[in-house]
């Protein structure tokens, strides 16, 4: 529907069907060597919130860099709103915001003067006031950048992205290292941006933001999407919506056959000694596991069940956590 | 906590204003003023440490009346009498005391006197000096003129002199312009290379490419920053010349504005082509280093580069930093006009003009 809503009014730029942001088999490789992006293709529909999902060093940042076009591609293509690039760069710059992983404003500047810096360099930024007032920094308006806490400066490094009016915000990792508070403040802008037609595209590593914000996300791993779809449909392709984690200590050996038997299971993973299964319907296996554990007169140390997230479905498809530290 | 408001988009919302050609030139500008105006470590080194060094320089080698040169003579009868010829006339430059030949002789090596005068049985007069100490020697010539012309010398060839102190031909005439040249290439250099360097650091200048600004632009409003701070830093330092050391200006403002101009933009641009890839603010600072260092000692700031070897010269006077200290002095010195000057102009032309083509090539936004 949102998306319907852009095209009435910008028939002109954004065709009817085509993706707000598109890229085929997109390859980055850094001296040579070093193979950041590996044959990665999206395709994000305007009035989406696309998240990129994955683990450090997945190539996140350099896939995004790439679309927002800072960093050259090895090979591949990417449109953007329906032009490249090369071809019109500035009438392009107008029409897209960005936050960058890490940028750290001039400190000495004030809120509204650097808000008033970034809204020169388009032809129509929005009032610095009503930016301001959106974002919730009207009350630091005065203050230097240096004096902004992580949050405020977060959200200062949004409104720069944001002043400009633009059709489509890339954000790489906006909450990474803010409080919770801070986190929702800025989910909240995001959505707000998107009710109104926006098209977001934001790398994250947190599998609780991309759940809650993303209508859909790629998960990335080693430069390859592993996985694409709504976070839904991304749980619901592990087969079962609920986790078993557990531990037995005593008793003979067991394998994960014994587990895989159970009724309802669709998958076993075991770690560090705890045995972790998907299942469909937990009431169906709960019971049958008691009675397997007590069988092999095994004791059970530890059982606890809970909804399968996006970081299962990562763990599942990758052996490894989203944050391995 | 209120939620928040939505933000409309490109396609959808009015805009609040438009901007015109010149609005990102003009906040990039306003915001690198601003942003040095609050840092106040900047304001010292760019205005305040050349005034307190002219100032040091200037005190230490004023031109103080002439030293008095002290002696002794080794008392006899005749002793009184000689000090007498010594001390005669008004503001004599010499001061004779008289003591007892062991005194006298400990005076002497403690370097209390630096002449001995003694006279011998016969009446001759007997000086004692080291010719390795120029006060010993110019204290024997002194001395010795004056003794032989109250004996009743006369000179064969009548001299006069005239005395080199009036303003303009004074160290701090000569020092002041050389100053304010080095001023102008540090502030540049420093000002453009460190600016830029650090944007590059905290991913500004990536963010800045980020947006449609013109990279033109942003250059172009880093040189023009330069050119006000070149205004204020010329005034300054040379307000601070006429006030505190009565210099005097021959040329027109107007010209020394614009040799000011050329330097700071000629600097400017190298300052750019130093900064055009560094990375980090220590490889950039060194470089720095290395490109200032010839000039700061070849290219007459303390003193003339005329006093180095005439191999050099070709390489010296192709330094910019010598072009504008010489084009700067010149000018103020002399008040020759900017038609008597064009090699220097020349020079200033080429290293800024080719150092920021190349930093145009070779810069690096990410």
């Amino acid at each position: 529907m949102r998306a319907r809503a852009v095209e009435c009014i910008s028939s002109v730029r954004i065709e009817r069907m085509s993706s707000a942001i598109e890229c085929r088999d997109l390859r980055k490789t850094y001296d040579g060597k070093v193979e950041a992006v590996r044959g990665l293709n999206l395709q994000i529909q305007a009035g989406e919130c696309f998240g990129l999902l994955g683990p450090n060093g997945a190539g996140k940042t350099t896939t995004i860099e790439i679309l927002e076009g800072l960093l050259e591609a090895t090979s591949g293509e990417v449109t953007i709103l329906g032009q490249t690039w090369k071809s019109n760069p500035r009438e392009l710059r107008e029409k897209v915001g960005i936050s960058l992983q890490e940028t750290r404003l001039g400190e000495k500047l004030t809120v509204r003067e650097t808000v008033e810096l970034f809204a020169s360099f388009y032809r129509r930024p929005r009032s610095t006031f009503e930016v301001l007032q959106a974002l919730q920094l009207d009350e630091k308006a005065d203050a230097w950048v240096g004096k902004l806490s992580g949050g405020q400066r977060q959200r200062l490094a949004v409104a720069t992205a944001l002043v400009g009016s633009p059709d489509v915000l890339f954000l790489d990792e906006p909450t990474t290292g803010l409080d919770p508070q801070s986190r929702r403040q800025l989910w909240d802008i995001i959505r707000g941006f998107q009710s109104h037609g926006g098209t977001v595209l934001l790398t994250t590593h947190y599998m609780d933001e991309a759940e809650r914000l993303c209508d859909r996300l790629a998960i990335v791993d080693h430069g390859q999407v592993i996985a694409e779809g709504s976070p839904a449909e991304l749980i619901a392709r592990l087969g079962g919506h609920h986790m078993i984690e557990f531990s037995v200590a005593g008793g003979g050996k067991r394998s994960a056959e014994t587990w895989k038997a159970l009724p309802g299971v669709e998958s076993v993973r075991e770690e560090d000694g705890l045995i972790c299964l998907s299942v469909r319907e937990p009431h169906r296996t709960i019971p049958a596991l008691l009675e397997a554990v007590d069988k092999e007169s095994a004791q059970l140390e530890r059982l606890t069940t809970r909804q399968a997230s996006l970081e299962d479905v990562f763990v599942n498809l990758t052996g490894r956590h989203l944050r391995e530290d | 906590m209120p939620a928040a408001q939505p933000i409309p988009t490109h396609s959808e919302s009015k805009p609040a204003s438009r901007n015109g050609r010149w609005s990102g030139f003009l906040h990039i500008l306003g915001a690198r003023m601003k942003e040095l105006r609050r840092e106040p470590e900047v304001i010292f080194w760019v205005f305040g440490f050349p005034i307190l060094l002219a100032l040091g320089l200037g005190l230490a080698f004023r031109n103080k009346p002439a030293d008095v040169t002290p002696v002794v003579v080794v008392s006899s009868p005749r002793a009184p009498e000689i000090a007498g010829m010594l001390h005669a006339g008004n503001g004599s430059p010499l001061r004779a005391d008289v003591l007892d030949d062991a005194a006298a002789q400990r005076g002497f090596r403690l370097g209390k006197y630096d002449l001995v005068i003694a006279v011998n049985e016969s009446g001759a007069y007997q000086y004692r000096y080291d010719p390795a100490r120029p006060e010993s020697v110019l204290a024997r010539a002194l001395v010795d003129e004056r003794l032989q012309a109250a004996a009743g010398r006369k000179d064969p060839v009548a001299t006069s002199v005239t005395t080199a102190s009036e303003p303009g031909s004074r160290y701090i005439d000569f020092l002041i312009p050389g100053l304010l040249g080095m001023n102008l290439m540090n502030a540049a250099m420093w000002g453009i290379g460190f600016a830029l360097v650090d944007m590059r650091q905290r991913k500004l200048l990536k963010r800045f490419v980020a947006t449609p600004m013109r990279r033109s632009d942003f250059l172009l409003a880093l040189l023009t920053s330069r050119l006000v701070l070149m205004l204020i830093e010329v005034s300054l330092m040379l307000s601070f010349g006429v006030f505190a050391f009565h210099m005097r200006i021959l040329g027109s403002l107007w010209t020394i504005l614009l040799i000011g101009s050329l330097g700071a933009l000629s600097f400017g641009g190298l300052g750019l082509l130093t900064a055009s890839r560094a990375q980090k603010i220590e490889s950039a600072s060194g470089l720095m280093n290395l490109i200032m260092m010839p000039m700061w000692i070849f290219s007459g700031v303390f003193f003339s580069g005329e006093r180095f070897p005439a191999v050099l010269q070709p390489f010296i006077k192709a330094l910019p930093l010598t072009a504008l200290n010489d084009a700067l002095r010149a000018t103020i010195l002399e008040g020759a006009p900017l038609t008597a000057q064009g090699g220097r102009i020349l020079v200033l032309l080429l290293w800024g003009g080719i150092s920021f083509l190349l930093a145009l090539r070779w810069f690096r936004w990410t």
